[in-house]
């Protein structure tokens, strides 16, 4: 099956000609194309995955075309099967597959409703490039098309302006994470003449690709691009604001799949990565800092979609850590873990968002656990298992980056601590808003309390599938303390990462009382996390409004304002004042002026019949100056 | 058989155009249809008919007085010129109602007469055979910029002959004095690429800088195009489309075939002054590009930074003897950005048609009420912005590459501001999809907005799925190119 890896994209692609040619005709059926497509998708995943699992598997590159090959330029259409990889088409096509189901109760009557499955599949082909090409190019091609999906179903509700202008946020910001991606790929390619993953490793290792400032170099205008994609700060304001598309996009786009693309893409090209320490060590900050930042952001919003963003942000933030102290591994385990239980708790808010009419204000709900007693259960095993509460899956692969934070070096402890907090944070801010959503009296008035209803079985299935993974996915990775030789996710990935592995120095384990210990520790501020929840929110007043810092966390730290008034404001100015003086008055102007003198001259002197030829060829002569000029100062 | 097929190739559009003057009515727009699909057939017989060495040359005497000769060579580069020519004329005419042309006999008398110059120009093989094809070219499209569009298209179509004059003037100047030193004073290719490279430097470069002056009017590069908003703003649509689709890339193939061949010496000298000329075209198009409210302008400010990396490409050429990746790039990338804009045109086109206005801010909301248009524009505009799958994608990673591997102090400086067009693209391109298809429908205006007809349609397929398959296999295109070599 492994040589017909190709099928794997394939059905998403002609699922996605089907449903966006036919969208007219096709009416509902287009969602169940649309399932299907992925489906099949699925069943060959699962095919691979068991060929990839068996004993003494080596990955295959298999070629499927010559994509570039011109001069020593030698780009290959070609696609990388291996555990990482397979891993991913697992995750990408089975969440994918799940939330098409869902889709087809959330989007019911929707005008659009071909033309979202139609984007939906298109996602699902875009986000399998990613992960399955060979080299940087095809990775890239991956990399841009799901940016193209995410802009298309950001904005997929076009008739509202604010939709549109979030999804060209969304666009123009990965795009500024995408030229960090070219660039390094050009830094690369200048040094070595290659983008292939397979000959890069063995150069890399050999020692070959270039100086360690080199590495660092390019290391970090690929974690620009990552900073982008996995919405990081600086990069990451798009991503609240991508919650303008509908809820199931979020949950697969913006949650599960492609905001992990840059954890992908780093433990793709670990063997960059592991070479330099000052890069790691720039992620590890930049991922704690997110965090943090974004936890607090969380605690104060009240649109359910936004805290759920908010809190992504911050998980990624948590799997960038893990990939700062070199733990490929435990970051890939908490994508895995994260793509179940915020899968799930996106899909439950869409739930109760389909059943509250489209309000999103969690100020407005309340008491909806006997209203929809699946979505709740549901969602509340979500809450558990992002806290960090055992034996759901968060916790285990939550506390497998605070145990490698702890033993990094000499600061491990200090990270270790904040990295504490976070999760504190992360555990208040989800209970708050299970406890104003789900608890307490509902809010809303009496005409939406009408309304109000269990979803259909569509949704709900969905919820449960993934309810059942969020809860006993952690199983998967064992820490060596409970069973010896039972993390199987680390047994699994080992190979694709080994050749990084052995350079670390030799790891210090902690003793197993110092990890039980710890284990207590992170289980505690799990607790008092949700108890502190309790305690504020256990009576919810809607109408108390925040002041100082809160006011400062709900107001999301001012980052647009900020950014609007750094860049987006001075630059349209800057830009609006030279179209005005250098274009029109200066160049324009000068031509223009310099015609009405030569025309007065030639008006007094008869040289020339028409002043205007006078005027061009001066602006030639002008022209051919400024090139000298230029050449001058450029040899200079 | 064979060589002939190049005279044959530029007879076709005069005997055209000659019919379409005698003609009344719009049985022209016949002609000038069956006379573009003819150009394209028999472009690809050609091509059919190269040799293995990859040239297919055509000699003859012409005026022996002053070394003139009517010699014309074609290989894949050309063919692909020619191509795109006959596909932009075909492709114009199908989807422009000829209802909506006045005096139809002599605007596709016109349009055929344009067609046969810009096929002269991509053939010549002989610099003052270049010459006078160059000027005819420029010609027919000054009348027809001069006769049909807006209000003030006199005022710009004479701006734009003037600075397309003294750049052709220069050039002849410069033809002229390479000639005069020649030991055999000929004009033919060979003859004058040897007497150009036996030049002193300084020579070389004041040559040089007469030659590029002209070329760089003609892309245009910054300084030297402010003619070009203006008049792609004035001018009928059709006529936009020949200057922006196919015009502008014979500066761009000029350097390819007639200065980096010829003065080689020079070429290194102006290296890096170009390059940075071109990379300011690129960042200082696309400011222009985000403030603009006229999408006429829009598009042409996009097209000048597009133009501009591909001119920094060019001459991001390696140490001698190394494979220059950047021309590769910029011949695939000459043949997509004539596609793509073609698209872009015919959209604004309808837009401005059905709109009655070319300003951004007065579109928007018509998204549901014409899908295709919305779906033709988006995949367009992405392709604009070179998405990867997309044709520019791959044209646009190789000049990067090139730009940056160049070997230039300025490498990475250039590098860096030419991808920022990447980012300003990005904002400015998407901004005109969201006013011109997106946002809230106006009740009264917008859902007239009729979708395109069946025609148009066709016509938006057939640049769609060539885009997408030089997208997904943008090798087919430089297995063509791989038989220059």
């Amino acid at each position: 099956m492994i040589q017909n890896i190709w099928l794997v994209p394939l059905f998403p692609l002609i699922g996605f000609l089907i449903a966006g040619l036919g969208r007219k005709q096709l009416g509902n059926a287009a969602g169940w194309i649309a399932s299907a497509a992925v489906l099949a998708s699925f069943i060959v995943s699962v095919m691979i995955f068991f060929e990839v699992s068996a004993e003494g598997f080596k990955s295959i590159d298999v070629h499927l075309y010559d994509f570039i090959k011109v001069g020593k330029l030698d780009i290959a259409f070609e696609f990388r099967v291996d555990q990482l990889s397979s891993l991913f088409l697992l995750i990408i096509t089975g969440i994918g597959f799940l939330i098409h189901i869902y889709s087809i109760g959330y989007m019911k009557g929707d005008v659009g409703f071909g033309k979202y499955f139609a984007f939906l599949n298109l996602f699902i082909f875009s986000m399998l490039l990613l992960v399955l090409g060979s080299n940087f190019i095809i990775m890239f091609i991956g990399w841009e098309g799901v940016g193209l999906c995410s802009y298309l179903l950001i904005g997929f509700w076009y008739h509202k302006k604010e939709y549109s202008v979030a999804a060209r946020k969304a666009f123009v910001m990965n795009r500024i994470g995408d030229l960090g991606f070219l660039i390094g790929m050009f830094l690369i390619f200048a040094k070595v003449g290659t983008l292939d993953f397979q000959t890069l490793e063995t150069l890399s290792f050999k020692g070959v690709i270039a100086e360690p400032g080199y590495l660092t170099a390019i290391a970090f205008c690929f974690f620009v691009g990552a900073m982008g994609k996995s919405a990081q700060i600086p990069l990451f304001t798009w991503l609240p604001d991508a919650m303008a598309g509908p809820t199931p996009v979020s949950a697969l786009i913006h949650a599960a799949t492609m905001v992990t693309a840059g954890i992908y893409m780093i433990t793709r090209a670990h063997f960059i990565f592991s070479f330099s320490e000052t890069a790691q060590t720039f992620i590890l900050i930049i991922g704690l800092t997110t965090a943090l930042v974004s936890a607090t952001i969380a605690i104060r919003q009240n649109d359910i979609k936004k805290v759920l963003a908010y809190s992504t942000v911050s998980q990624l933030g948590f799997m960038f850590m893990a990939l700062g102290v070199g733990a490929y591994t435990t970051a890939v385990f908490h994508v895995l873990t994260h793509a179940f239980f915020k899968a799930l708790l996106f899909l439950g808010s869409g739930s109760v968002i389909h059943a509250m009419s489209n309000e999103q204000d969690i100020r407005l709900m309340g008491g909806l656990k006997s209203k929809m007693p699946i979505t709740h259960s549901t969602f509340l095993i979500g809450c558990l298992a992002i806290a960090g509460i055992p034996p759901l899956s968060g916790f285990f692969s939550k506390d497998e980056i605070m145990m490698n934070l702890f033993i990094h070096g000499t600061y491990g402890k200090v990270f270790w601590v904040l990295g504490m907090i976070a999760a504190l944070l992360t555990a208040y801010y989800m209970f708050r808003l299970y406890f104003i959503t789900f608890l307490g009296e509902f809010r809303g008035g009496d005409k939406l309390k009408s309304h109000l209803h269990e979803s259909p079985a569509l949704m709900t299935m969905p919820l449960i599938v993934l309810a059942i993974l969020a809860a006993a996915g952690g199983f998967l990775g064992i820490p060596e303390v409970f069973a010896h030789d039972a993390h199987w996710l680390h047994n699994f990935l080992t190979p694709v990462i080994e050749k990084s592995l052995a350079l670390e120095p030799t790891i210090h384990h902690l003793s197993h009382s110092a990890e039980y210990i710890m284990m207590a520790v992170a289980v505690s501020v799990a607790i008092i996390g949700i108890l502190l929840a309790w305690g504020s929110y256990k009576k919810f007043d809607a109408k108390k409004e925040n002041k100082g810092i809160e006011k400062f966390f709900e107001d999301k730290w001012h980052w647009d304002e900020a950014y609007e008034n750094a860049f987006q404001k001075p630059f349209m100015k800057m830009s609006a004042f030279a179209e005005k003086n250098i274009e029109r008055k200066g160049i324009d102007g000068g031509v223009n002026g310099i015609g009405k003198l030569v025309e007065f001259a030639s008006d007094k002197l008869r040289l020339l019949q028409n002043g205007s030829v006078g005027v061009y060829l001066f602006l030639m002569v002008l022209g051919m100056i400024l090139l000298f000029i230029i050449q001058l100062l450029s040899n200079g | 058989m064979g060589s002939e097929l190049l005279v044959i190739l530029l007879l076709l559009p005069i005997v055209g155009a000659f019919i379409s003057f005698f003609l009344k009515g719009n049985s022209s727009w016949f002609v000038g249809v069956a006379f573009s699909t003819l150009t394209i057939l028999v472009s690809l017989l050609a091509y059919k008919a190269l040799p293995a060495d990859g040239f297919l040359l055509y000699k003859q005497e012409w005026i022996p007085m002053i070394g003139a000769n009517f010699n014309l060579s074609y290989h894949a580069l050309a063919f692909l010129m020619c191509l795109l020519t006959g596909l932009v004329f075909l492709l114009s005419m199908i989807f422009v109602d000829v209802k909506n042309i006045e005096n139809p006999s002599k605007f596709y008398g016109l349009m055929l007469l344009s067609q046969a110059g810009l096929l002269g120009v991509f053939l010549a093989n002989d610099a003052f055979l270049f010459y006078i094809f160059w000027e005819l070219a420029l010609i027919p499209v000054y009348f027809l910029c001069s006769m049909y569009g807006g209000e003030n298209r006199v005022k710009a179509s004479f701006k734009f002959f003037i600075y397309t004059f003294v750049g052709s003037l220069l050039m002849l100047v410069g033809i002229i004095y390479i000639h005069q030193q020649g030991v055999t004073q000929n004009f033919s290719w060979e003859i004058f690429t040897a007497t150009g490279n036996g030049l002193p430097l300084n020579e070389q470069i004041i040559l040089f800088a007469m030659f590029f002056l002209a070329f760089a009017i003609k892309m245009p590069i910054f300084p030297f195009h402010t003619w070009q908003p203006d008049t792609y703003e004035q001018s009928a649509t059709p006529v936009t489309i020949v200057l922006s689709a196919v015009m502008v890339k014979m500066g761009l193939f000029a350097v390819i075939t007639w200065l980096l061949p010829v003065l080689q010496l020079a070429a290194d000298y102006w290296q890096d002054a170009i390059m940075i000329l071109s990379v300011i075209s690129i960042v200082y198009a696309s400011c222009m590009a985000l403030v603009q409210t006229n999408v006429k302008r829009l598009v042409a400010y996009s097209s000048i930074a597009h133009i501009g990396l591909m001119c920094a490409s060019l001459f991001s050429f390696p140490a001698l003897g190394e494979e220059h990746m950047g021309a590769s790039a910029v011949v695939l990338q000459m043949f997509n950005h004539g596609i793509n804009i073609l698209g872009l045109w015919l959209l604004v086109y309808v837009a401005e048609k059905r709109f009655g206005t070319q300003d951004l801010r007065e579109m928007g909301g018509i998204a549901k009420v014409a899908p295709i248009f919305t779906t033709a524009l988006v995949i367009i505009s992405f392709a604009n912005i070179s998405l990867p799958l997309t044709n520019s994608f791959p044209a646009e990673f190789m000049m990067f590459t090139s730009l940056f591997t160049s070997g230039s102090q300025w490498a990475i400086g250039l590098t860096f501001f030419a991808g920022l067009g990447i980012i300003f693209g990005a904002i400015y391109t998407l901004r005109m999809i969201q006013q011109v298809a997106f946002g809230p429908a106006n009740e009264t205006k917008n859902n007239n907005f009729k979708d395109l007809d069946w025609s148009q349609t066709i016509v938006m397929a057939v640049i769609v799925s060539i885009i997408l398959i030089v997208g997904f296999y943008p090798n087919i295109i430089f297995n063509l190119l791989n038989t220059m070599h």
